[in-house]
């Protein structure tokens, strides 16, 4: 890509060049008092709107999407995102809707949230669904603080402790730290990083909250004693928490509720297949067990005869954690996915994707190494070469792979093993893309053993190469304007 | 087969032979009998016929109304080329910009984005963006009192009570105190933040142009809130930073807000964006992502996320944010409607929706029905009295195919009477006019 069209937006404007029109207005002038106004003009850039077309379409040459490539990032689901889902979602009666109008003039979108609400409660077995949650790690939050708030309902207030395993998503910890609990680590089991029981029954006691877990866990293991566990927690008098970023292999097949969740977050930009657009929108959807409902954040949608209704706060409903119903053009989305795939679908995908992760996993496993050689779900874990005398990290294992127009699995999670590559294929991927990543992984195997140099300094056919991240840390430029300052 | 699901019979059994097992039923072996026995009663697969006959009738069900309402939500104009290039599959249905060498278009525009906020606020750095103007202001809260390791936040009686809501339930779970300071003639009263200001405040948490649509004037309170060492956390409507003093010019450390004024539709409440900007000084404070420039092996410019010792996923526990997102396919919407409207363009329509509010107001208070709730400037959106049923008033607004002023009673059944209207610049003269003879004949 030559220079000129690499520039920022700001680099192509030229003074007194414009891009849009307006409307000529017969209102006159009205003046703000100066005392109110900015003493400068912001420095917006002056271009044409082809311009801005050729611009960004420049840019979007940059980026590496699931339409262009194999995109197998562990714990991202990066699956298909039917087009059909953006043409009916669209629809400009979903896009002109203030959130104030009247209830009954948006009854359409309020079907499509009940009816999503109670297609999720359906797939996970839990009662009753909010789609406010704009994403999991939002989704997670607001689960936490509906433990907080039974426990507080019921006059238990020494109960400040969540336990997460070692293996979790650097969320969960987090996530209960702003929802101001003390988090606990528990140890995974090291042969398929399942929950350590006597660790767990070690640290359970009446401080415990509830526990935050993954099933499958991140190395795609489902948890086998889950029925045990959820047992042991309950005894205690804990609530258990669901990170939905994992429901993918068990649509259909087993549902959380019924493992002894109390409280799940679903990822629709995964299981649901809406758009990861670069790191959002997404929506993450909590729900709950019918002993829980009272707690759900406000507004809630509900039906009454045959007219869908927003209701307030109710008297013990953790409040409100959006401005207004969540992300409904996302959920939309999902619903129309859901929709198109239908019952006959859910175990499907769960069986498609999991057949898709062992079949990668075994045909790789001779030359990478597998800390569990186990069967997986929809996703497994490898831990770098299995040849350990080469002197290649997983993340020039991961660098040489973009020059394969493959985008490279997650690396360096979960941090239970050093060279963590996670793998994810989803089960829209054929046969023959799979063999087309295995032979990948296998050339690069290969160099790697032959001459690791070829490894250390890949990439060489993307639109930057390696870069130097301790530069942008250390001296930080967040801005064009510190560009122009230098 | 199914059309997303590409396995032919011969694949699978190819497939099955190298992983040694029979079925795929195998797979599932360790999952327990008692759980695999789940029915799921949900629809039956739709074609692609019958999904959009069905999309037809839902959407169908949905009555689009003409605006006269903002309050948090501002219908303004959209640009066609902005859904023609953000549902560009490079940047619709890329992750999370992890790998940067193939990422850079991602990152390039949350570059530009976070130049863009700058300018608008006038502050030294914007993060990647956040996922609505409520959660932003909640995280403001969470990072004042974690920069100041205090338990105690003000906010005014102005700000839109959605979003005290949203900042009161972050808080309260965190072991946070929210303290609302009153309000005086629809502003922020100055003297009673400056009584309930003190040495354990974190911050104080004020809204302009306000929940009634006032542009307040905040003299003194940069100074004020310094003296005790509180953090100054404005929730600005970014749109109207075209004409109206900066959060760096009103000494803002935290500068937050609702985005979706600069060209997101209006998608009944989502998704929107919202934006989060601060100081040189609490940079690293910050949460959210953040991108940088730096180079690579040849030299090239190239950007990357950077400061990332601040996030959740390095920190875990010790997170004070779990932010792990952004709204980035929304801050890539916001970042071409400023590149097409520009500088010039994204002035003028904020100086048609000031001129139209203005014109609608003084016509209002020439009907008897209306007169002024305070004597204060605004901008695009504006509060006033009415003798009107205000259930009445909007029913006969509905008919003509408008919805009508925000009923403050909503938040306040105090306030019955007070209704705030937005206007933009997609409010032409015949419908202001058609709004003024409705409400005249009531």
């Amino acid at each position: 890509m030559s220079v000129y069209y690499g520039q920022l937006i700001f680099e192509k404007s030229q003074e007194g060049r414009k891009g849009y029109t307006l409307p000529k207005s017969p209102i006159k002038h009205y003046e703000l008092n100066d005392k109110y106004k900015r003493a400068d003009c912001p420095q917006l850039p002056e271009v044409s709107e082809f311009d801005v077309v050729r611009h960004y379409t420049n840019v979007s040459f940059k980026n590496h999407g699931i339409e262009k490539g194999f995109y197998p990032l562990g714990s991202c689901t990066m699956k298909y995102n039917p087009k059909i889902n953006l043409e009916v979602s669209s629809h400009e009666n979903f896009t002109t809707l203030h959130p104030y109008q009247p209830v009954e003039t948006v009854q359409g979108v309020l079907k499509i949230y009940h009816e999503t609400q109670k297609m999720l409660s359906e797939i996970s077995g839990l009662s009753k669904y909010s789609l406010n949650p704009f994403a999991g790690a939002h989704g997670e939050h607001v689960g936490l603080m509906i433990i907080k708030a039974y426990h507080e309902s019921r006059g238990d207030h020494k109960r400040k402790k969540i336990i997460v395993p070692d293996s979790a998503h650097g969320t969960n910890p987090a996530s209960a730290s702003v929802s101001g609990f003390e988090v606990v680590e528990v140890k995974s089991n090291e042969s398929d990083g399942t929950v350590n029981i006597p660790d767990l029954k070690e640290v359970l006691d009446d401080e415990v909250a509830g526990i935050m877990l993954t099933n499958p866990n991140t190395i795609g293991m489902f948890e086998k004693d889950i029925l045990e566990i959820s047992r042991l927690v309950h005894e205690a008098g804990g609530l258990l928490y669901y990170d939905g970023a994992n429901l993918n292999p068990l649509l259909g097949i087993a549902r959380p509720g019924d493992m002894g969740f109390d409280i799940t977050h679903i990822n629709l930009h995964k299981t649901f297949s809406t758009p990861h657009g670069g790191g959002g929108p997404g929506s993450g959807p909590v729900g709950v067990t019918k002993e829980l409902e009272p707690f759900l954040p406000a507004p809630v949608v509900r039906k009454a005869g045959d007219l869908y209704l927003i209701d307030g706060k109710g008297k013990r409903s953790i409040g409100q954690i959006s401005h207004f119903l969540g992300n409904i053009g996302v959920v939309i989305k999902a619903y129309a996915y859901l929709l198109t795939n239908g019952k006959e679908r859910m175990k499907e995908i769960a069986k498609m994707s999991t057949l898709n992760a062992n079949y990668v996993k075994d045909a790789l496993k001779s030359v990478y190494k597998l800390p569990v050689d186990k069967v997986c779900k929809h996703e497994f874990v490898f831990d770098g070469l299995k040849d350990e005398s080469i002197d290649v990290r997983t993340l020039d294992i991961a660098k040489r792979l973009l020059d394969f127009d493959i985008h490279p699995p997650t690396v360096y999670f979960p941090l239970l093993f050093k060279e963590t590559m996670m793998v994810e294929p989803t089960e829209n991927e054929s046969k023959q893309t799979l063999d087309a990543f295995i032979d990948a992984m296998l050339k690069v195997a290969k160099e790697a053993k032959e001459d690791p140099e070829i490894l250390k300094n890949a990439p060489y056919s993307t639109p930057v190469r390696r870069l130097d991240e301790a530069q942008a840390a250390r001296k930080p430029r967040v801005k064009y304007k510190d560009l122009l300052e230098e | 087969m199914f059309k997303y699901l590409p396995h032919t019979h011969q694949d699978i059994d190819e497939m099955l032979k190298t992983i040694g097992v029979d079925s795929i039923d195998d797979l599932f072996a360790e999952i327990p009998d008692e759980l695999k026995q789940c029915e799921i009663d949900i629809p039956s697969s739709h074609s692609e016929l019958e999904l959009r006959e069905h999309f037809k009738k839902v959407a169908g069900m949905n009555e689009p109304l003409i605006p006269f309402m903002g309050a948090g939500a501002y219908d303004h104009y959209t640009p066609s080329i902005i859904p023609y290039l953000t549902e560009r599959q490079e940047f619709m249905t890329a992750y999370t910009p992890y790998q940067p060498e193939v990422s850079q278009g991602t990152l390039q525009y949350i570059f530009e984005y976070q130049s863009m906020i700058c300018q608008l606020t006038g502050m030294h750095v914007s993060n990647a963006s956040m996922y609505d103007g409520a959660t932003a202001t909640a995280e403001a809260m969470f990072m004042a009192a974690g920069v100041r390791k205090k338990k105690r936040v003000l906010i005014s009686a102005t700000v839109n009570p959605n979003v005290v809501e949203v900042v009161k339930t972050y808080a309260h779970y965190r072991g946070i105190d929210i303290v609302v300071v009153d309000e005086k003639d629809g502003a922020t009263d100055f003297d009673d933040m400056k009584n309930k200001l003190d040495g354990d405040t974190a911050g104080m948490i004020v809204q302009n142009p306000n929940v009634y649509g006032v542009i307040e004037d905040f003299e003194g309170y940069s100074d004020t809130l310094k003296e005790q060492k509180a953090l100054f956390i404005m929730n600005h409507d970014p749109s109207t930073l075209t004409h109206l003093k900066t959060p760096a010019e009103h000494g803002v450390d935290i500068a937050i807000g609702e985005a979706q004024s600069l060209g997101v539709p209006l998608s009944f409440g989502g998704p929107y964006i919202g934006y989060m900007a601060t100081t040189k000084k609490l940079m690293r404070k910050m949460p959210g992502r953040i991108c940088g420039v730096t180079e690579d092996v040849d030299g090239k410019r190239a950007y990357v996320l950077t400061l990332q010792a601040r996030e959740q996923h390095i920190r875990r526990e010790k997170a004070n944010s779990n932010i792990c997102s952004n709204q980035s396919l929304m801050a890539l919407f916001v970042t071409i409607y400023m590149a097409t409207m520009g500088k010039k363009g994204v002035y003028e329509a904020q100086q048609i929706s000031y001129n139209h509010a203005h014109y609608l107001h003084d016509m209002l208070l020439k009907l008897p029905q209306f007169e002024k709730a305070f004597d204060k400037p605004f901008f695009k959106e504006f509060t006033l009295k009415t003798t009107l049923d205000v259930e009445k008033m909007n029913r006969a607004l509905r008919e003509k195919g408008y919805l009508g002023p925000l009923s403050q009673a909503r938040f306040d059944e105090n306030k019955e009477g007070l209704v705030t209207f937005a206007v933009t610049e997609k409010r032409t003269k015949a419908q202001m006019d058609e709004l003024i003879r409705t409400l005249g004949e009531l």
